[in-house]
């Protein structure tokens, strides 16, 4: 069964559209899987997603916003494994809460990024001309931009919060695409399936949505996954000048602010959700070229 | 066959001819990419929750005071003049007060840029001595021991949160083991001995002879710049490597070690002078990214540089000093960007005779 299961997916042939696309996804997760560094960074990805999804559970059912003054910075012991904080919570649940506002951040740009960076680059792409000219010269107007100092105004301008930090890194982080989905855009509309499509009289809006939009969908896939651990960065950054989660909520970025003024005398508290963040962003690196390496073998 | 190229040069239009038309599209570019920055930061001045009169005469003012204000501002005309109000100024040199110090942003910035200078500049530096070499060793030795070294020091400086590496950083080497000084750029001690003629105090310090302050000014920098320049080398390095082993490929490298060349001088005197003119590229925009990277460091190192000046500002709800230093990181950022993609152009033979 799983023999026929195998051939079937393997099959240079497809009879279906279905298998197909299966036996894509399988030699890609063949691909990603035998690939040491691919699959670490995977693991990564997967250990957050879990974190995020059980954080109480994970967490011991500690709550991370719990204070206990007595044991104010206390160093890692069996009791609080990563120790406490100036304000006596229990870094381990923080960290581990942490994961959670992190998720939810990377996912939010990545909604936010992605459509309008394929709505603006495909557009600009298939319209041409002046539309082309002018949408352009725009994305290359944010792309000559400094990101974090950029997100860092924004972020001041609509006031603190994760929502904000959001917006800000969003404002700040699409014109890749753009740029990416344009280039995909102008060799397929060439194409002869594409001509084909316009005989037949399809409005310019389907063929973009149903015949490029889904071609440049592997390419953004990557510069996105890419892209995960430069989001992280920049969100934690914002969060370390106190522009993002606020508090009690456990953020990574801010945590290790908060450890600032202790670094010298109790390390744990910075150190540790600092190295999350630094594990988390290398996981998505390590995915990223994976995937590169699989659905983008050009750019190699 | 001289007289060949010479024929082609004029109907493809005199090389000077292309190299002035080249920059004036620079300058255009320029002048457009500016526009949009500094409509960006109009913007963000206008839309900002905070009331901008109530910013200038304070919470008490009477109604009377308030409506003067209020139109001297010019706060009464249509958005499209008030950016044009805006722009004047700027041209003008006017980015208006600053709250925290109660002086002009612009003295503000001028005071505080060459921290936040010498410190990108020694980071590039370090970046380029060591991942240069680096890279080229990489992707001459690609797939060996070498390369993987280049790639995971590379991979973890792309992870790195970089105020973390700092706060790490000051932990071991000052704290622990007391190699370097702690943040600022000096002890107090030595504060104010080197009057200020560049605002670089390494510079300053050595037009005086100050021995003992450029020394202490070297200790205070060096943690920083390290770090910076960790990441300025961890970009170089990835980028020369992909070069080098682009340019590897190529047959001609392979004529030279027919012809007798040892591998090692084909890889620096035929491979590498190649690669230069991308490299400038690179170098640029690490450059570039460092100046504005340097915001997050700064203020763990507590380096009294534009970026400690940008965040010091955003939480007095400073925002002409805030926007006047973004306008600034903004506006050297993209002068470097533009002025690396022009000399580009200019150095590429294969471009410039197009």
């Amino acid at each position: 069964m799983t023999g026929s299961l195998r051939q079937w997916l393997a099959s240079d042939q497809p009879a279906s559209r279905r298998q197909a696309v299966l036996g894509n996804l399988a030699r890609g997760a063949k691909a990603i899987i035998t690939n040491p560094a691919a699959l670490t960074g995977l693991l990564i990805v997967i250990a957050l997603l879990i974190v995020a999804l059980f954080a109480p559970l994970i967490a011991g059912r500690i709550s991370p916003i719990a204070q206990d003054l007595a044991a104010r910075l206390a160093p890692p012991s069996s009791a609080h494994w990563f120790g406490t904080d100036e304000l006596g919570r229990d870094i381990y649940a923080r960290t581990v809460h942490g994961a959670r506002v992190t998720l939810t951040i990377v996912m939010l740009v990545a909604v936010f990024v992605a459509p309008i960076g394929l709505a603006v680059g495909t557009a600009a792409g298939y319209l041409g001309g002046w539309v082309d000219a002018l949408l352009m010269r725009i994305t290359d107007i944010f792309l000559a931009f400094p990101r974090l100092v950029l997100a860092l105004a924004f972020a001041a301008a609509l006031g603190p919060g994760i929502e904000n930090a959001v917006i800000a890194i969003s404002l700040t982080a699409w014109p890749p695409y753009a740029r990416i989905a344009r280039a995909e855009t102008v060799t397929i509309a060439r194409s002869d399936f594409i001509a084909a499509v316009v005989l037949q009289g399809a409005a310019s809006a389907r063929i973009l949505f149903r015949h490029i939009v889904p071609l440049c969908l592997s390419s953004v896939i990557v510069r996105l996954t890419l892209d995960m651990a430069g989001i992280i960065l920049t969100a934690a950054g914002l969060g370390f000048l106190g522009l993002g989660a606020q508090p009690p909520t456990a953020e990574w970025g801010a945590m290790v602010s908060s450890g600032r003024d202790v670094i010298l005398d109790q390390w744990w508290v910075a150190t540790i959700p600092g190295l999350a963040i630094f594990i988390v962003s290398l996981g998505f690196n390590l995915l990223g070229d994976g995937l590169r390496d699989v659905l983008d073998p050009k750019n190699a | 066959m001289a007289g060949g190229t010479e024929m082609k040069g004029l109907a493809a239009g005199r090389p000077a001819f292309a190299v002035v038309r080249r920059f004036a599209a620079f300058l255009g570019s320029l002048l457009l990419t500016f526009l949009g920055l500094t409509a960006v930061t109009f913007g963000i001045g206008r839309f900002i929750p905070v009331d901008p009169v109530l910013a200038v005469v304070g919470d008490h003012a009477t109604r009377a005071v308030y409506d003067k204000t209020y139109l001297a501002m010019g706060l009464d005309r249509p958005v499209p003049v008030q950016y044009l109000i805006y722009l004047r100024k700027l041209v003008s040199g006017d980015f208006g007060q600053s709250v925290m110090t109660s002086r002009p942003v612009l003295s503000d910035l001028m005071q505080f840029f060459p921290a936040t200078f010498e410190l990108a500049t020694i980071a590039t530096l370090i970046g380029v001595i060591i991942g240069v070499p680096a890279g080229v060793t990489a992707g001459a030795l690609k797939g060996r021991w070498p390369d993987h070294l280049v790639r995971i020091v590379g991979l973890f400086g792309y992870s790195m949160p970089v105020f973390w590496l700092g706060l790490v950083g000051l932990f071991v080497f000052y704290g622990k083991l007391g190699w370097v000084s702690g943040p600022g750029r000096l002890d107090v001690a030595y504060d104010d001995i080197v009057t200020s003629r560049t605002g670089i105090i390494l510079v300053d310090s050595l037009i005086e002879g100050e021995w003992a302050v450029f020394r202490n000014a070297i200790a205070h920098l060096i943690l920083p710049a390290g770090i910076l320049g960790y990441f300025s080398l961890a970009y170089i390095a990835r980028m020369t490597r992909s070069f080098m082993i682009e340019q590897l490929s190529q047959e001609y490298v392979v004529a030279a070690r027919v012809k007798g060349r040892s591998f090692w001088g084909a890889v620096w005197h035929h491979a590498f002078p190649n690669i230069m003119v991308a490299l400038i590229t690179v170098i640029g925009l690490s450059y570039a990214s460092l100046l504005e990277g340097a915001v997050l460091t700064e203020t763990v190192f507590a380096w009294p540089g534009l970026g400690l000046y940008i965040t010091h500002s955003l939480f007095n709800a400073d925002m002409n000093a805030v926007l006047g230093g973004t306008l600034m990181v903004g506006a050297v950022f993209i002068g470097v960007n533009l002025l690396c993609d022009l000399l580009y152009k200019i150095f590429d033979p294969r471009l410039r005779t197009q």
